[in-house]
């Protein structure tokens, strides 16, 4: 049966992981690859490596942990943050990242979905979403970390991206995020009902229930979880035995 | 020494790193030289079906390959690596494969979620060497739209998706292939890595 995947995400800046972003006062915790490889132990599923850093000249660095990153870990690595042209993608390809995530320069430039995908294959193509309330309520696209409503519909955005050739959406709900109050249930199902590749789930996670909740209430293939584990507040371990006492399957080593 | 064949399907650096962990000596390769000494072959590959036969046309490499696959070489493709073994493939339109092994590679026929991505577990199907250090239900990594026939004599082991026996690990003579991604599926990817390695080395 396929599994539930569970995958830490690192904020990266100035090649250090630190806290999330919507928190105020970055401190660096430490090394992203130190800390993915003890991830890769506890049976993380894979690892999303978000790069933060603002200019061009630290890509060197991103590049240089990617490359790191994937010579110590046997889980795919996703990595996102400023990817903009086809060219970009080639290059975190080529530092030895499996997938690719795009936010802003998909809803900038759909086509790129559609390039990337034709060049690379849609399996390492992944468009990062973030979604968000307006003030009636409707379900719509932001970027700029949520301050610009871009006006797409949410859910005719997931679609369209399915349609241009992406292999997977990462659904993050603006609204949850940094709140540590739960996934969004209610747009993760409205999205997850509505395109046909896996959707990984993200914001909101404060607890081992919380992901119990998202994969018990939506149909989502995979829960993104930061915070949670960069504060030990749970193991990937303790998480996954909470899963499966709830019979939601997930892969354990060794078990 | 074994080669990984570099006809640009890919990052193919990630299988060199697994094939160093498990201190397998490696190199990236389309030389017909490295490829005549080489004691083993991996061919790996994310793409397309098509554009992989007609790289592998390009670069003169199908001849070379039939000749390493007739001289009894250990080879060894990996997700779309391990679809160009067979006969056909529909991927886009119908191109002819390596064909040694007997089938043809078509999309998933499902109302499940496509690509299949992600981790699956392993049935065993017919014994071979490659599984002498995996149990059965053991998970791996897969990420594909197309699968290969269920072909009772070629196909070692299965995973299940969407009402679906999926070839996983399929294999015949000298020539195995594995749909999921060893490289990537953690430990137990590298004990099949490394029961390779030692058939390889045998």
């Amino acid at each position: 049966m396929l599994r539930k995947r569970i995958i830490p995400c690192l904020d990266i800046k100035n090649g250090k992981v630190v806290k999330g972003i919507n928190f105020v006062g970055l401190t660096d915790i430490g090394d992203p690859v130190d800390y993915a490889k003890m991830y890769e132990l506890q049976c993380a599923d894979e690892i999303v490596f978000l790069d933060i850093t603002a200019s061009y000249e630290e890509r060197a660095i991103i590049k240089d942990i990617i490359e790191k990153g994937a010579n110590e870990l046997r889980i795919p690595l996703t990595v996102g943050g400023g990817i903009r042209t086809l060219n970009d993608f080639r290059e975190i390809l080529k530092s030895g990242a499996d997938k690719v995530s795009i936010n802003s320069a998909a809803v900038k430039n759909p086509e790129l979905i559609t390039e990337a995908s034709k060049e690379f294959g849609a399996q390492c193509v992944v468009v990062a979403i973030d979604g968000k309330r307006d003030e009636e309520g409707n379900f719509k696209v932001f970027v700029k970390g949520g301050r610009e409503n871009t006006g797409l519909d949410l859910v005719e955005w997931a679609k369209k991206c399915e349609e241009l050739g992406a292999g997977e959406i990462l659904l993050t709900s603006m609204d949850a995020d940094g709140t540590k109050k739960g996934y969004d249930i209610e747009m993760t199902k409205r999205v997850v009902e509505n395109v046909n590749i896996p959707v990984i789930a993200s914001g909101g996670c404060g607890s081992i229930q919380d992901i119990v909740q998202v994969f018990k209430e939506t149909n989502c293939d995979a829960a993104l979880v930061a915070s949670l584990f960069h504060y030990k507040e749970a193991t990937i371990d303790e998480v996954k035995e909470e899963l499966e006492k709830n019979d939601i399957s997930v892969r354990r080593i060794n078990k | 020494m074994i080669v990984i064949i570099d006809y640009n399907v890919g990052n193919v650096k990630s299988v060199l790193n697994a094939c160093k962990r498990i201190g397998l000596e490696a190199i990236i390769s389309r030389d017909e030289e490295e490829i005549k000494k080489a004691k083993g072959i991996i061919l790996p590959g994310v793409g397309s079906f098509a554009v992989a036969m007609e790289n592998l046309k390009k670069y003169g490499l199908v001849e070379i390959l039939n000749d390493r696959k007739e001289n009894n070489i250990p080879i060894i493709g990996i997700c779309l690596g391990m679809q160009i073994l067979f006969e056909k493939g529909f991927e886009v339109e119908e191109c002819k494969g390596l064909g040694y092994l007997k089938g043809n590679v078509d999309m998933i026929k499902t109302t499940e979620k496509l690509p299949h991505m992600g981790w699956n577990q392993l049935y065993f199907n017919r014994q071979n060497q490659i599984l002498k250090n995996i149990k059965e239900l053991e998970d791996v990594y897969f990420v594909h739209s197309f699968m290969a026939d269920f072909n009772n004599e070629n196909v070692i082991a299965y995973t299940e998706y969407g009402g679906m026996k999926i070839p996983a690990i399929v294999g015949m003579d000298n020539v195995i292939g594995c749909q999921f991604h060893p490289e990537k599926s953690g430990e137990v990817g590298e004990r099949i890595l490394k029961a390779w390695k030692e058939i390889v080395e045998c």
